[in-house]
């Protein structure tokens, strides 16, 4: 076997061992967001209400951090193992997947300051 | 049981061909391999397919029986049979060299090429190795150990169909019972060829091999267990060392 393939495979186990622990944090994450979303939307939902609860509570932004990260590390992965299977003869699975992860890292970091800082930063 | 004649669509040609019907008499517990027999030794001598134990041990006989991949020495006819039709055709995902004997030089250098063949570090002169029967890794390869190699798995497994070079079901389970036969020596070797994409990272655990394995095996499960035991030495290094 050659040392890339030898390379290839053994990056592939680290990522799929990435994305396991990443689902675990999710799992968890997700169920925490949808009891906040439940309890949150008794009688209406505004957005004072929101950042009445989120702004400066650091508890909430270190939590939401935590989820934003773990759709940086989750969400990639899959999405190169889709396309590199849906695409085989492209190489495009990497470069695409970096894309969405840096996507995900800057657009869910600034919303998580954006409801922490209130929208003055 | 039915008086009326089955009629059987049987594949003819290689790679291209068509399906030719006959008409083959019914009788009780008639199996599928029955059939197949019936049809060359009366109705059509040119007639290829492959067979040797015709009880389930060898592995030989694996065909495609009404779209559904089985061993056709054990099935019952009266089991599949849809009316009185039924359709045999080789098995899915390897070469066809003539009617039902399809080649299947790839499905078995898979195995080789997931290091799935025993290497150990004592001689004949040396006294047995003791395994307690009743040890975590002796029952983890138990589990899988009675594979005949029929090739059902692979052929049901759309993996192998969506990705050529995907290692297979059952190489992949042949490498987990040797990953857990401890008097074997090539363990990081292993890991290094079933690690990736066209390894046990491809399984989509849809479970087409678990729910068809003649011998009631479950790869899937194996290779959830590959994928666990190669992450584990990637990441942090196993008992063996690290990949």
């Amino acid at each position: 076997m050659s040392k890339e393939m030898c390379f290839e495979g053994v990056l592939q186990a680290k990522l799929w061992y990435a994305q396991r622990i990443s689902a675990m944090i999710l799992g968890i994450c997700v169920s925490i967001h949808l009891a906040i979303i439940f309890y949150a939307i008794r009688g209406g939902l505004t957005a004072q209400e929101i950042l009445g609860r989120t702004q400066g509570n650091l508890l909430f932004a270190l939590f939401y951090e935590i989820f934003v990260l773990a759709c940086f590390v989750h969400a990639p992965i899959g999405m190169a193992n889709i396309l590199q299977e849906t695409f085989p003869k492209l190489s495009f699975a990497k470069p695409i997947s970096w894309v969405l992860a840096l996507l995900i890292l800057l657009l869910g970091s600034s919303a998580v300051i954006g409801i922490y800082s209130g929208g003055i930063l | 049981m039915s008086k009326v004649d089955l009629k059987v669509k049987v594949w003819r040609g290689a790679q291209e061909g068509e399906f030719i019907e006959y008409l083959v008499p019914r009788n009780p517990h008639q199996t599928v391999l029955d059939v197949v027999t019936y049809i060359q030794r009366k109705l059509d001598p040119t007639l290829s397919y492959r067979f040797a134990c015709r009880v389930g041990m060898c592995g030989s006989c694996a065909m495609t029986v009404n779209g559904v991949a089985r061993w056709t020495c054990r099935t019952h006819v009266s089991k599949i049979v849809k009316g009185d039709s039924l359709e045999i055709a080789p098995l899915n995902n390897l070469p066809v060299i003539k009617d039902l004997a399809t080649d299947m030089r790839e499905f078995f250098n898979k195995w080789k090429g997931a290091v799935g063949f025993f290497k150990g570090s004592q001689t004949r002169h040396e006294d047995f190795a003791k395994i307690e029967p009743s040890s975590k890794e002796r029952q983890l390869a138990n589990a899988g150990i009675e594979c005949i190699g029929c090739g059902v798995c692979y052929a049901s497994c759309e993996v192998v169909e969506s990705r050529p070079n995907y290692l297979g079901p059952a190489a992949l389970n042949r490498a987990w019972t040797l990953s857990n036969d401890v008097r074997d020596i090539q363990q990081l070797e292993r890991q290094r060829a079933i690690a990736g994409d066209a390894g046990c990272h491809a399984c989509h655990t849809q479970g087409s091999c678990t729910e068809r394995c003649p011998k009631g095996i479950e790869p899937t499960a194996s290779i959830a267990g590959l994928k666990k035991l190669v992450a584990r030495s990637a990441v942090r290094g196993a008992k063996w060392g690290k990949l």
